[in-house]
Formats: C-alpha cells, structure tokens, sequence
C-alpha cells in the first residue's frame, strides 16, 4: 500500500511538471506581445523593446520558463534594479493591476474555496441522498419526485438559478440581504448569510446529476448476485442497503465528486460573476477581459494543480476503498 | 411418494412478473416434496422456471411486480404466509443457498472469513469472537481450503472460481440448515473442478443430514448423486420420476429429447447427437394447449387434445409426466428410441 501511494504521488509531481510547462508554452504562443502589455495604449516602440529585455520576453522560451520556474522557489524581481519583487511562491508580475499574481491569489482563493466546500457539503447530502431515496422506493413517489428534481436541475442553466434565487430571496421576499462578500475572518456570520445562496446554486445544478448517478448505481448493485447471496444469508435489510448496496454504489461517486470538487476551486466562473464574489472565476473572467496572461497563466497552473491533487487523491483513496484496486 | 412428512411441500406454486408486455408465468403450478437427507434434482433449459422457483423459496424476489401464490411447506409451516422478520430467520439457518456464479456471489469488499462470520453470527449473534473464528477455520477446512488460518483475511478476488465456489458452500453450511438450494452450483466452472463440487456438497449434506435441491441443466450431473428428478418446461413440470426411472423410460417426449441430445460413453462411436428442434416458447399468455407441442415430434395435429387442452401431470409407467400420449404409445416410442 505504501508504495502504492508513493508511486503515485511521483506520478502526481511528474504531471504537475509536464502541465506546467504546457500551460507556460501555450500562453507564450499566443499572437499578444507580452512586452507590449506591460505598458499602456500609447506605448512608444523604444519602451515595449526595453521592456521586453528588462523582462526576459527576448530569450527563448525554455529559458522563460525556467525562470518562471525559478520565481515560484525563490521569489522574482521583474524590471532592473529599480523594478518591483514579488517574494517567493512568485506566479508573476500584474503590469496592468501593478500587484505580484501571487498576492492577487491569495485573495481570491478563500472566496472561492468558501464557495466551493460549502456547495459541495450541500451537493453531495443532496444529490446521495435523493438518490439513494429514490433508489429504495423505485418506481413510487418518492423517486419520481427525486427524478424530476434532477430532470430540471441539469437542464437549468446555473446563472438562471443564481439570477431567480437573487430575485425570489432577495428582492422579492427579502429574506436575505444582498450578497456581498465578506471574509470568514473578519465577520463569520455575514459571510455565511452571503455564501448561502451561492452554495445552494451551485449545489442544486450539480446535485442533478449525482442523483441520477446514485440512483443507478444503487439499483445495478441491488441486482448483483453477492447482494442477493446477503439475503440469502438473512441479513437484515439496513445492513445489506449499508454494507452491501451502498459501499459499491458509492465508489464510482468518489471518483466523479473528486474531481468535481477540484474543478470548482479552479473557480466557479458563472456562480461567481453571478453573485459578484471576488473569487478565482472572478479573477479569471477579468484577465481574460483585459489579456493579463501573467494571471492567465497563474490561474489556469492553479486549477491544475487542484485537479492533479484531486486524482492522485481519490486514486490513493481508492486503494482503501477498494481492496482490488490495492494489490495491484 | 415418502412415508413421513416431507421436510419442503410445495403446493401449487406460481410466480408471475408483471411486464410491459404482459404478465409472464414464470412458475405456474408446480407442486413437489423433498424428504430429509434426500436430493432432488430440477432439470430444464434457460428460461424454463427453475432459478425463480428456487428464489420464491426463499423469498428472494425483492421487486414489487412479482406474484406468488401457492404453499411453501418447511416442515408444515408456510414460508409464503410468514412475516418478513420470521422468513429472514428461515434464510441461511434452515435453507441456505448456492449461487451459479461464485465470482460475483461474493462482496468484493470483505474478507472471505469475515463473511462466512457474518453468516453464521446472523443467525448466533453474540457469539465470542474466538468461538467464531474456530468455527470459520473449521467450515474452510471442510471444503478443502488449504491453509485456512491465512486464506480468513483474503479477498474473494484472491481466489479461484472454484475455491470461491467451496467458500460459498462453507458459507451456506455454517449454520447446518436443513435444505440446501443449490442452484446450477457448477455452471459457471470447469469441468475438472465441477465434479469435485459436486461430491463436497454430496458429502457435506451426508454429514449434515440435510436435503439438496440441485438445479441444473445438465442431465449428467443429475444421474450422479440424485433421487428425485423434476424436469421442467415453461414454467411447469413436464416430468417427475425417480432418477433411474427417468433415464431407463423417460414418458415425456421433451424428457426423451434431453436425453437424447446428451452423448453417454458407451453410444460414443456411433450416431449423432439430436438436439431438440426449436425454441422454449415466450412465458407471456401461454396458449391453453401442451406448451411443449411445437416442438415435439409426437403432436397429433391442430385438431388433437395436444393443441386444445394443458396436459396435467399423471402417472404413466414409473413417471408422473403432464403429456396426453397414452401408456401404450408413450412405451412404443421408447422401445423406438432405444432400438435406434
């Protein structure tokens, strides 16, 4: 088992290395001058060229991104001696919003891993356990209620949602106040009263198809010969739906949740804008906006770098999970 | 048929699934008995009935659309008509039960020793765990599971189709039940192995004086360690005769059938094999007719009883055989069958 795990953390790290370098090179092929980016609208020729020596864009890009690499161990002064150090783990240098992108991170990643862990608390008690009810009562009220409940979640878009949860909590009950983020630090109560539609958004859109997911798996399972070889031994109802049914059922579900979770705190770009928190979608949706490719390139490592975590997560979950996939 | 009562009665039984289609009659009104100590044999093709039977024995149907109506009788109490709570002491303590498929009939998820304890502490809950586990070595040991003490903290994937086979029969005779179902316990595994399956639950049920049922389809098997035989066609019981009576004078054509699409060692080196032309017929709104009459080679056309009327089970020789042919032409054609 042991090392099982360990192969597959150095796995984890040769992957993290090999996308890394991809995400550098694709942002480096792009058609925008890097050097042209740092200075504004009317930037004299002479500037973007000084500039682009000042910055290294004029080496080649296995140098770049050595450097790049070199920044995020031991922290990067960009410019000459007069330019600004961004300390180490160093992502790179905004010229547009003049902050190091490691800074602008830090910011913004709470605000989504807030968004993130509570919707998937929420997702996975919904979308496992209408599944599993709808599982055990197949075919009456209960699981057609659970099944139109999923039916409509996956076809409604999450910004519909997120739109009519604003407009019926907010604006026409005003049961809630506007969203407006605050940090969990500074005041735990509005920052729970602010996340509260966000959470259930997100967790309604994604919970669809866990249902779907858990109900199915259940009912596959419920038809595997060892579940009726439980029966056959008489053992009580509960603890064959528990021991049997539900620990083969809910394996596959680690997996997808997994990855799923991982993906969310790449940024959950729609729920954010939606609900105006300044999270990593946010931060995103403007670099885009603005071709900041420093925070481009910072933003997009950071997600895979949470997917890459994610799998090497659930692959070593896994193994204790299930005892076939441990002897391998 | 036995003198004293029976330890299993069954009574009229019928089992229907209600599809989209229509209802299917997947068992429709078979009664037999099985004594203590003895095997009985049911023998038919895919689809004929067997495997739901056995599973409405032990109430394993778990779907709403199922329909059973009949008697159960284990020793005279009436499995159908017993609480849920009561039938799951029934199950695994005094009927226990072989799967076809010892790859999948074990959960992946668990040691094999964990599960045969978790068969027997069902049924004996707060057992000290040393009593347990010497009961668990002692069930291995029985099926010839070498080195037993380590093979407890296996997984099943650790283990050969055969050896998982011996397991769920260590598992199924933990508790010494009374009736052993065992259904097609040696399909799904080679032919080396099957034999000595076989002999480990024959043995076994002599030790444990308990009664085997064993489903199968293949007539070889049957002739080896059974009494009893009930073959099976759509549903019903096209014959039921004593083991040596059906393979010396088979009444039913469909039992001839059988018999004659199987090669025994001593006609090897000549003739064929004939194999019984057609198909079972769809289990939904069976005509009222002799089920087997498209297919047999003694139906006396459109106009003939074989075509109007469901033939009941009777005596005819040394057989109880649901077929409208007369004594008389039903040993005509075995003194042609055997002469062929």
């Amino acid at each position: 088992m042991l090392i099982f795990i360990a192969r597959r953390l150095l796995f984890a790290l040769a992957l993290l290395f090999a996308v890394s370098a991809f995400t550098y090179v694709i942002f480096a092929a792009l058609p925008s001058d890097p050097a042209a980016l740092t200075c504004g609208k009317n930037c004299r020729p002479e500037v973007i060229a000084m500039n682009r020596v000042r910055l290294g864009y004029d080496k080649p890009i296995v140098v770049q991104y050595g450097q790049y690499l070199k920044g995020i161990v031991k922290g990067r002064t960009y410019g000459a001696s007069e330019g600004v150090h961004c300390p180490a783990p160093s992502l790179g240098y905004s010229f547009r919003k003049h902050q190091c992108v490691t800074d602008l991170i830090t910011r913004s990643l709470p605000v989504t891993a807030s968004v993130a862990l509570g919707a998937f608390v929420l997702w996975m008690l919904i979308g496992i356990g209408l599944g599993t009810m709808a599982a055990l009562k197949r075919g009456r009220w209960p699981d057609r209620l659970a099944t139109g409940f999923s039916v409509v979640g996956i076809s409604l878009p999450t910004f519909f949602v997120g739109l009519l949860a604003i407009m019926v909590f907010v604006i026409w009950t005003g049961l809630l106040p506007f969203p407006r983020y605050e940090g969990i630090t500074s005041n735990p109560a509005k920052w729970f009263m602010s996340l509260i539609l966000p959470w259930f958004t997100l967790a309604i859109v994604s919970a669809s198809s866990y249902v779907r997911l858990t109900r199915n798996g259940i009912l596959e399972v419920m038809n595997e010969e060892f579940v009726r070889l439980g029966l056959a031994k008489g053992l009580r109802r509960r603890t064959l739906i528990v021991k049997y049914v539900m620990r083969a059922a809910l394996l596959p579900i680690v997996t997808i949740a997994g990855l799923d979770f991982a993906a969310l705190l790449g940024g959950a770009v729609i729920t954010e804008s939606v609900f105006n928190l300044p999270g990593m979608g946010k931060l995103s949706i403007m670099a885009v906006n603005d071709s900041d490719l420093p925070i481009l390139v910072a933003t997009t490592l950071v997600a895979a770098v949470f997917i890459v975590i994610a799998n090497a997560f659930v692959d070593i979950l896994y193994g204790f999970l299930d005892p076939r996939v441990r002897s391998y | 048929m036995t003198n004293a009562t029976p330890l299993l009665s069954v009574r009229d039984l019928h089992v229907s699934f209600n599809t989209n289609d229509g209802i299917v009659k997947a068992v429709d009104g078979v009664s037999f008995d099985v004594a203590n100590g003895q095997t009985m044999g049911i023998v038919g093709e895919s689809g004929s009935g067997k495997s739901v039977m056995v599973s409405a024995i032990m109430r394993l149907n778990f779907g709403t659309d199922v329909i059973v109506s009949g008697q159960i009788l284990l020793n005279g109490i009436d499995l159908l008509a017993l609480p849920e709570s009561e039938m799951r002491q029934v199950r695994g303590r005094d009927i226990a039960m072989i799967f076809q498929d010892p790859l999948s009939a074990l959960n992946p998820f668990y040691t094999v020793g964990y599960q045969i304890a978790e068969a027997y502490l069902v049924h004996h809950p707060k057992t000290p765990k040393a009593q347990v586990e010497a009961i668990v070595l002692n069930a291995l040991d029985k099926v010839g599971i070498p080195d037993a003490r380590k093979r407890i903290k296996s997984y099943p994937h650790e283990f050969s189709g055969g050896m998982r086979q011996r397991i769920v029969i260590a598992m199924a005779l933990i508790n010494k039940p009374k009736l052993l179902i065992a259904d097609e316990p040696t399909t799904a595994l080679d032919v080396t192995v099957q034999a000595q399956i076989l002999e480990l639950i024959d043995s076994l049920r002599e030790e444990n004086n308990s009664a085997v049922m064993l489903i199968t389809h293949d007539l070889g098997v049957v002739a080896e360690t059974i009494q009893q035989v009930m073959v099976m066609y759509a549903g019903r019981t096209a014959e039921y005769a004593a083991v040596q009576d059906l393979f010396d004078t088979p009444s039913h054509p469909y039992t001839q059938g059988l018999l004659r699409a199987v090669r025994s060692f001593d006609q090897s080196t000549r003739g064929s094999l004939v194999s019984i032309s057609g198909t079972p017929p769809s289990l939904i709104n069976l005509p009222e007719a002799c089920a087997f009459r498209p297919r047999c080679s003694h139906e006396k056309g459109p106009q003939s009883t074989c075509a109007t009327q469901r033939p009941e089970l009777r005596t005819i020789g040394a057989s109880q055989s649901a077929c409208h042919l007369s004594a008389d032409e039903v040993s005509r054609v075995q003194r042609e069958a055997f002469s062929k």
